[in-house]
């Protein structure tokens, strides 16, 4: 039964996903543009470029995900299936969690495919590359589970877009100084597992932690 | 317990870092009092607009049994005139 | 016992509580401050090492410190909100938020007023000063999103759990941002480590941070009351507590006379 109800959630949000691409190209538009930015910004020097480029990454990353996520539960909540879902045979906290994992798949899969590009743009070695790739699968869905709680907090809000950002950005300042330093150690060739073993035990506490908190929050926001 | 400085002169120059060390406490008292006041700008503000709130309720209170008031003296008022025409109609009628 | 402490869910006697601690945090906060910031910015002795320049301290320190207890102590008020459901821990979110924003602006402040003379910059990304820029700006989430909701009942629970991600995450954005600072640069400043301060410094210097202490009471109580007044303007007792004021016996006075 309750499977059955989470494969129903995923299988709609996927189709969701698939009839609405715009909505899925947009962040990633935005993500190439920001990342295209920087060389334009700060000069084309393959050196300086090197250096940069994790961190750019990662900013450009958070930034298109928190665009993508603001939409997670808007569509939902303002038909009204979001209450149907409190009071289905399933958890509220395992749907929830879900459709963020859900939505994290849609989200990370053209990300990844885009990333190649990176590698030429800003002058990245495979390592760095590599542990770019690490840092991503392992640091995102932190992003996408602390994020959904910002989103399911500003959901009654008509415009919780820059609100959403305001509150988020400063959260994730431990996850950019780890992944950045991964990247930074992987471009002079020393070991970066540690700052992947943080990043991966931070995303774990927050699947662990996140569900609970989004699910108060959507009750608060549906008031 | 001895002051540290010969002359207030020098107290206001701190050693030289007078620029620094008065810059930091200003901007610290300025910034405490601006709190303060805005607290307590709020705390009259609020105060006023209850009160005014509750006078209006009164004031609605008031206006509404004066109308009740005045409506029944109405009815009593009209009542009674009916009940003189109809006993006039009796009279005439016996006439 | 617990019911006792559960009774101060109710605003009328959270206010009553409020109203009876103001004249303590007043006194401590007149005192302490007046007798701290005095003493030590007169008679307390210079520094060997950064003169009198380092006299900013009898601000900076208690307000840094402060300013992170005082974000504690608003997630502590969320927690109990959430789990025990006190409308007046909501309220006290949104008193303390802006006093505790306020008193991390000036530890920010006085730390770049204090670091123009010794490092010769106003700002550097130590590892300090960053983590304070950061509490600073998850106090302005808080606030903001307060703000936000037409529903005060409403964006107080939302504060409430934004209070609470940001406490869970002040450990690890500080672990980290000194991770950080030592990776980037090298052992630049260690200038405010000193080992053992000397008692004639210290004790203006304790003295102040229960200055602080008051002031932070003080005004979060003042603020504190005017949010349970706003909230519950239509509640009973509200309504008796200014009818009891002048300006509500005269009008009701005045009702009398029409009757």
């Amino acid at each position: 039964m309750v499977s059955a109800v989470l494969f129903s959630v995923v299988k709609q949000d996927l189709a969701v996903a698939v009839r609405q691409r715009a909505e899925l190209v947009q962040p990633i538009m935005f993500f190439v543009l920001v990342v295209t930015l920087f060389p334009i910004a700060v000069g084309p020097s393959p050196e300086t470029l090197q250096r940069i480029g994790g961190g750019v990454v990662w900013v450009a990353t958070i930034l298109a995900l928190l665009m993508g996520m603001e939409r997670l539960f808007r569509d939902e909540f303002n038909d009204g299936t979001l209450e149907h879902y409190r009071f289905s045979p399933c958890p509220f906290y395992l749907i929830v969690s879900a459709k963020v994992i859900t939505h994290w798949f849609i989200q990370i899969m053209p990300l990844l495919l885009v990333s190649p590009i990176l590698v030429l743009f800003l002058n990245m070695t495979a390592q760095m590359y590599w542990a770019l790739i690490l840092t991503l699968v392992f640091g995102t869905p932190l992003v996408s589970f602390v994020g959904a709680i910002g989103v399911a907090l500003t959901l009654s809000l008509n415009r919780g877009g820059v609100l959403l950002a305001l509150l988020l950005l400063p959260i994730f300042i431990p996850l950019l100084i780890f992944a950045t330093s991964a990247i930074d150690s992987a471009s002079m060739n020393l070991a970066y597992h540690p700052q992947i073993a943080i990043i991966a035990s931070l995303m774990l506490c927050a699947v662990a932690l996140c569900p609970i908190a989004i699910t108060y929050s959507l009750k608060v926001s549906q008031n | 317990m001895q002051s540290q400085f010969d002359s207030f002169s020098a107290f206001l120059n701190m050693g030289g870092y007078g620029f620094f060390v008065w810059l930091a406490f200003g901007i610290t008292a300025l910034s405490m009092l601006l709190i303060t006041a805005h607290s307590l700008f709020v705390k009259q503000q609020i105060r006023k607009t209850v009160a005014q709130e509750q006078a209006r309720a009164i004031r609605i209170l008031e206006a509404r049994e004066k109308r009740k008031r005045a409506r029944q003296a109405k009815t009593v008022e009209q009542t009674e005139s009916s009940k003189q025409t109809n006993s006039n109609l009796d009279i005439e009628q016996k006439d | 016992m617990w019911k006792w402490i559960n009774s101060f869910a109710k605003p009328e006697k959270a206010y009553w509580l409020a109203s009876a601690m103001q004249p303590y945090f007043f006194a401590i906060a007149l005192l302490g401050l007046t007798v701290g910031i005095t003493w030590g910015l007169v008679f307390a002795p210079a520094d060997y090492q950064q003169g009198d320049s380092y006299r900013i301290i009898y601000i900076h320190v208690p307000s840094a410190i402060l300013s992170q207890t005082a974000y504690i102590a608003m997630a502590t008020a969320a927690l109990v909100g959430i789990v025990w459901q006190w409308r007046t821990a909501f309220m006290f979110i949104s008193a303390i938020a802006p006093v505790g924003a306020v008193i991390c602006f000036i530890s920010l402040f006085t730390g770049a007023a204090w670091g123009k003379p010794m490092w010769g910059t106003w700002w550097i990304w130590d590892a300090r000063l960053t983590s304070q820029l950061i509490l600073l700006f998850l106090y302005l989430g808080v606030m903001s999103l307060y703000l936000a909701f037409e529903d005060k009942q409403q964006g107080g629970k939302a504060a409430a759990i934004m209070a609470l991600v940001g406490v869970i995450n002040i450990p690890i954005i500080k672990y980290s941002v000194e991770w950080w600072n030592t990776l980037h640069q090298g052992a630049t400043i260690s200038k405010f480590d000193q080992p053992s301060m000397p008692a004639e410094m210290l004790w203006p210097l304790l003295i102040s941070i229960l200055g602080f202490v008051g002031f932070i009471g003080i005004i979060t109580l003042i603020r504190f009351k005017n949010e349970m007044i706003i909230r519950d303007k239509h509640r009973p007792w509200v309504m008796q507590m200014f009818a009891e004021n002048s300006e509500l016996q005269r009008l009701s006075a005045s009702k009398k006379e029409v009757n």
